[in-house]
C-alpha cells in the first residue's frame, strides 16, 4: 500500500490538496499516482495569476508511459507553481507529497475542503 | 489465466511492476524505467524475452518452404549461425510478423517470433506447408534471455563456460553459435551491442541470477520499448501489422527482390505497389519543445495534402527530448506539426534511427 498523509484531502483522480492555512491551498498527485504512471518526465502547470476552478483540469503530467490531466480540487487564484519541477520533473516520483507538489492556490471558498476525501475514503475510491 | 516464464517468481522478488504483454505477465520495470534504460545504454542489462516463440523447422524442404513463407532470401545464409530480419507476409502484402530466422543446422532453421501473433504464425506455417517436407516445431520448452549494452558481452562471458566464452569472443554481429544447451546469438532490439540467449526454461533462473550477480541490470519492457524506439526498430502490431506493408513501415530493405523467380507469399502485391510508387512512409519525429509525442497523435506538413499519424512515440531518455515514429505522406518533409491535445506543436522530419551505440544520430530526412 503506497503513503496516504492522514492530514491532507484527495480526489478520486488521484490529485492531493493540503490546508496551508490563511486561505492557501497546496495541490499535488498522490504516491499511489505517480507508482501508476511511472517516470514523470514532463509536467505543464496553471500560470501564476490564472484562476483555476475545483474539479476542473489545470495542467497535465506526462511519463514515460502516458499523459494524465490534473483537476484542482478547489477554486481559487494560482499564486504560485513549483518551478523546479521543469528541469526536475522527476521529484513528483521522489516526493509526491513534499518537494513534488504542483501548484498553490489562494481559495475562492475554503469550505470546498470539507467535500473532499480524506484518506481513507481515497483509498476505497482507488481501489487500493 | 496469464502466461508466465520461468523468471515471473525472480521480477517478483525483485519487486517488478507486473502487466500484461500480449497474454503474459511480464516486467515492466523493477523501480525506475528511466534507470533501466541508462543501465543499457552505458553499462549492461538483461531482459526476460521468453514470452517470445521460438519454432524450429527441420526437415528436406525447409530451404524452399521458407523461401516461399518469408520476403527475405533465406538462401543468402550460407554458413550455420548466420542470422537474418525478416517478414512473414500475407497475400496482400501486409506484415503477418516480422522475425529473426538463423541458420541452424543441415537443413534446420530456427525463428523467433513475436508472443501476440505465435500462435497464429504456427497456424499459417502448418496451413502453408502442405506440399513441403518440413517439420514445424513450437519449442515451449525454451527461455530467452538478452543481455544489452556496450559491457554485455564482458559480462556475459564472466558467467560463461570457457567454450561460450570462446564463442562469443568470434562471434559476429547477426550470427549465432549453440554452446551445449545454450544458443548465443548476436543479435538485440536495442541499438546497443550483446547477446540474447536460448536456454532450456529450467536453466534461465541460474543464468539470470549470475548475471545480476556480476552487476547486469535486470531492465523490464518499458525500457525495452524506449530503447527500442531511439534505435529506430519497428514494434509489431504499433508500427506495422497485417494492414500496413513493409513499403509504408521503412521495411523494404528486408525483402530480397531478387531473384526474380522467387514466389514468395506477397511478392506480387507489393511488386505492385512498388510500381504505383507507395503514398505513405514511415518517418522519425523529433521535437524538442516540451511534452511527449504519442502514438496515434495527428501529423500534418505545412504545404501539403493529407495527414499522418505517429505508430509510436515517447519520451528519449538518451536526448532528453520527445521522439516518435510516424506514417505519413510520402511527400512530408522538413518541418511538421503534431496535434497535441489541440496544440499544433512543431516537430523536425528525420530518418527513424535517433540513437546508436549511446550516441545521438538524429539526421533530417
Amino acid at each position: 500500500m503506497s503513503e496516504l498523509p492522514s492530514e491532507l484531502r484527495y480526489l478520486e483522480t488521484h490529485e492531493w490538496v493540503r490546508n496551508e492555512g490563511e486561505g492557501i491551498a497546496t495541490i499535488g498527485i498522490t504516491d499511489h499516482a505517480q507508482d501508476a504512471l511511472g517516470d514523470v518526465v514532463y509536467v505543464e502547470l496553471p500560470e501564476v495569476g490564472s484562476t483555476v476552478n475545483a474539479g476542473e483540469e489545470a495542467g497535465v503530467v506526462e511519463s514515460v508511459k502516458a499523459a494524465s490531466d490534473i483537476f484542482s480540487p478547489v477554486t481559487g487564484e494560482v499564486i504560485a507553481i513549483n518551478e523546479a519541477l521543469e528541469d526536475a520533473p522527476e521529484t513528483i516520483n521522489d516526493s509526491p507529497y513534499g518537494d513534488g507538489w504542483f501548484f498553490k492556490v489562494k481559495m475562492a471558498d475554503p469550505a470546498e475542503l470539507d467535500g473532499l476525501l480524506d484518506a481513507d475514503g481515497y483509498r476505497e475510491a482507488a481501489g487500493e | 489465466m496469464a502466461k508466465r516464464t520461468p523468471l515471473y517468481d525472480a521480477h517478483l522478488k525483485l519487486g517488478a511492476k507486473i502487466v500484461d504483454f500480449g497474454g503474459w505477465d511480464m516486467p515492466l520495470h523493477y523501480g525506475s524505467q528511466v534507470e533501466e534504460h541508462h543501465q543499457v545504454r552505458r553499462h549492461a542489462g538483461v531482459f526476460d524475452v521468453s514470452h517470445m516463440a521460438v519454432v524450429d523447422i527441420a526437415g528436406s524442404d525447409s530451404l524452399p518452404f521458407l523461401r516461399h513463407v518469408l520476403a527475405s532470401d533465406v538462401d543468402r545464409l550460407k554458413t550455420i549461425g548466420k542470422a537474418q530480419y525478416s517478414l512473414m507476409l500475407n497475400p496482400r502484402g501486409g506484415v503477418k510478423d516480422d522475425l529473426i530466422v538463423y541458420l541452424a543446422g543441415e537443413s534446420r532453421y530456427r525463428l523467433v517470433v513475436n508472443c501476440g501473433t505465435a500462435a497464429a504464425d504456427v497456424e499459417w506455417l502448418r496451413e502453408q506447408s502442405g506440399a513441403f517436407a518440413v517439420d514445424i516445431a513450437p519449442r515451449p520448452d525454451l527461455a530467452i534471455l538478452a543481455v544489452q549494452g556496450p559491457e554485455a558481452l564482458a559480462r556475459v562471458r564472466a558467467v560463461a563456460c570457457a567454450e561460450a566464452g570462446a564463442a562469443i569472443d568470434t562471434l559476429s554481429p547477426f550470427s549465432a553459435a549453440q554452446v551445449g544447451t545454450w544458443f548465443i546469438a548476436r543479435t538485440g532490439y536495442t541499438g546497443e551491442d550483446g547477446v540474447e540467449i536460448i536456454l532450456p526454461a529450467e536453466k534461465a533462473v541460474d543464468l539470470w541470477q549470475r548475471l545480476l550477480a556480476v552487476g547486469v541490470a535486470p531492465v523490464g519492457l518499458g525500457a525495452r520499448d524506449t530503447l527500442r524506439l531511439e534505435a529506430g526498430m519497428n514494434l509489431y502490431g504499433s508500427d506495422m501489422d497485417e494492414t500496413t506493408s513493409p513499403l509504408t513501415a521503412n521495411l523494404g530493405w528486408t525483402i530480397a527482390w531478387q531473384p526474380q523467380d522467387r514466389d514468395f507469399i506477397g511478392r506480387a502485391a507489393l511488386e505492385s505497389e512498388r510500381q504505383a510508387g507507395p503514398r505513405q512512409k514511415l518517418v522519425g519525429l523529433v521535437m524538442e519543445a516540451r511534452g511527449v509525442l504519442r502514438a496515434h497523435q495527428t501529423v500534418t506538413c505545412d504545404g501539403v495534402a493529407g495527414q499522418g499519424e505517429i505508430t509510436s512515440g515517447t519520451f528519449s531518455p538518451t536526448l532528453g527530448y520527445s521522439i516518435a515514429l510516424a506514417r505519413v505522406p510520402v511527400a512530408f518533409e522538413g518541418t511538421a506539426q503534431v496535434d497535441i491535445r489541440g496544440r499544433q506543436v512543431p516537430v523536425t522530419i528525420v530518418k527513424p534511427c535517433f540513437v546508436r551505440h549511446g550516441q545521438a544520430v538524429v539526421n533530417q530526412e
